[in-house]
């Protein structure tokens, strides 16, 4: 178990500038984001963009943004969960709260923070008849382990760069790598993609372009991926695992069973301190709504900046909160 | 003015306009007409969530552009007519046209 003052779930800017606000008030925070990475959907949509509005700066690149974020939140020694997603919040008998993850990491905090965007990134699916039921049983989104696949016939469905990317690695450990992709050229990195047809024409890999998704069967667990290619035929491949990398999106999960006030996917909260309707629980940045809400990662700063003087008083309920500015008292780590 | 029709998910089609001097593009509209729309990127063509199908109009409105195309390819699903509405400008191309929202983020 692990044990911190605040849980910020989502690692996204307004996330990462939340444990500097935090960190002024001496509280201490452990974040989880259910990528793998933090930085949310400026790392992991659109990384080399410029950003126009972050006062202060005239033009900032996103992942650099998100740099500068961590480096300004260091001192404040946060720690991470990343990779997994918040299943759980159980409310304790002295009103802290235990945070669940999906791969059961357990968390205790006395107050919870939800900046998590538009939700949590989860792998598009395709659209195919019992897909659901061989997930975790010859069905994945991603690779986490590549052990897992050694000496087995794995089956990846895509053609973006991460799609490219895993065929190359996992021809190296799989048994047999079939690659089906929809059309006849990869749009992906020219060097992976001409790496691809090279291992398809020296026999390493099959490579089935023009080809769609179709079925999945087996008995329990997955043997059986069936796909059309552009003539309609139907193609069987016997395979131990299959692997669509179709990208991210954003869903809002498990959140919608906290009993909170939910509209349109956003949670709407009190704008004197960007509270739930539930003690101890506040929403910051893009997830949480209010009249005249503008989704901007300024607007989540300045709410992270209010909520915490709230969340205060319930890390230290016997402590008179005193107004400092950092030009005054400095930084001070822990 | 620039007339429109709209098929959601379940099939259900609206009538639609929109101004064509304002320098909207089709994702926007289709939001402010609170269809179901993320647009996680914010109309860069970086996230593929405003995902839709030209049913009828599509010599007008012309091909997918080159980052729309690296988007469309990597969905789950994906049609000879897939566009992206954010990269679609507000203007008479799109008049008469019909357009089904597609994708399963709708």
């Amino acid at each position: 178990m692990i044990h911190t003052d605040l849980c910020i779930i989502g690692a996204g800017p307004v996330g990462l500038f939340a444990v500097f606000e935090a960190g002024l008030l001496k509280m201490r925070c452990h974040l989880i984001d259910a990528l793998p990475q933090v930085g949310g959907q400026l790392s992991e949509i659109y990384p080399q963009k410029p950003i126009y509005d972050i006062p202060g700066y005239p033009e900032v690149n996103a992942q650099d943004l998100v740099d500068n974020l961590m480096e300004q939140a260091k001192p404040f020694s946060p720690t991470f969960t990343l990779g997994e997603r918040v299943d759980h919040l159980d409310k304790q008998e002295d009103g802290s709260f235990i945070v669940t993850t999906s791969d059961k990491t357990k968390v205790h905090a006395q107050v919870i923070i939800i900046a998590g965007g538009l939700g949590c990134f989860e792998p598009r699916k395709p659209v195919v008849e019992n897909l659901e039921l061989f997930e975790g049983k010859g069905i994945t989104y991603m690779v986490k382990n590549p052990e897992t696949f050694r000496d087995k016939n794995v089956i990846l469905a895509g053609g973006g760069d991460s799609a490219l990317d895993w065929t190359i690695f996992l021809s190296k450990v799989a048994k047999r790598v079939t690659l089906v992709h929809r059309n006849e050229t990869f749009r992906g990195a020219p060097d992976s993609a001409s790496k691809v047809f090279d291992l398809a024409n020296n026999g390493k890999i099959d490579l089935i372009l023009s080809a769609n998704l179709k079925g999945v069967s087996g008995n329990g667990v997955l043997d059986t991926v069936t796909f059309v290619d552009k003539s309609k035929a139907e193609i069987k491949i016997e395979a131990d695992y299959l692997i669509p990398l179709f990208g991210l999106s954003p869903k809002l999960g498990p959140i919608a069973d906290w009993g909170l006030s939910i509209d349109k996917n956003a949670i709407e909260v009190d704008t004197r301190d960007y509270s739930t309707g539930v003690d101890r629980i506040y929403a910051i940045g893009d997830i949480n709504t209010y009249p005249g809400k503008l989704k901007l990662i300024l607007c989540g700063f300045h709410e992270a900046a209010i909520m915490m003087h709230s969340a205060f008083k319930y890390v230290y309920p016997d402590q008179k909160l005193s107004f400092k500015y950092t030009t005054v008292n400095g930084v001070n780590s822990f | 003015m620039v007339n429109f029709t709209v098929e959601d998910q379940e099939g259900n089609r609206q009538e639609c306009e929109a101004p064509d001097d304002m320098g909207f593009n089709l994702m926007e509209i289709l939001k402010a007409y609170e269809y179901p729309i993320l647009a996680t990127c914010g109309g860069m063509a970086l996230c593929g969530t405003c995902h839709i199908e030209i049913l009828e109009g599509k010599d007008e409105l012309g091909e997918a552009t080159d980052p729309e195309l690296d988007q469309l390819e990597n969905l789950p699903e994906y049609f000879p007519t897939s566009r992206l509405a954010c990269q679609i400008r507000i203007g008479d191309v799109l008049e008469g046209s019909v357009l089904k929202l597609r994708g399963e983020d709708q």
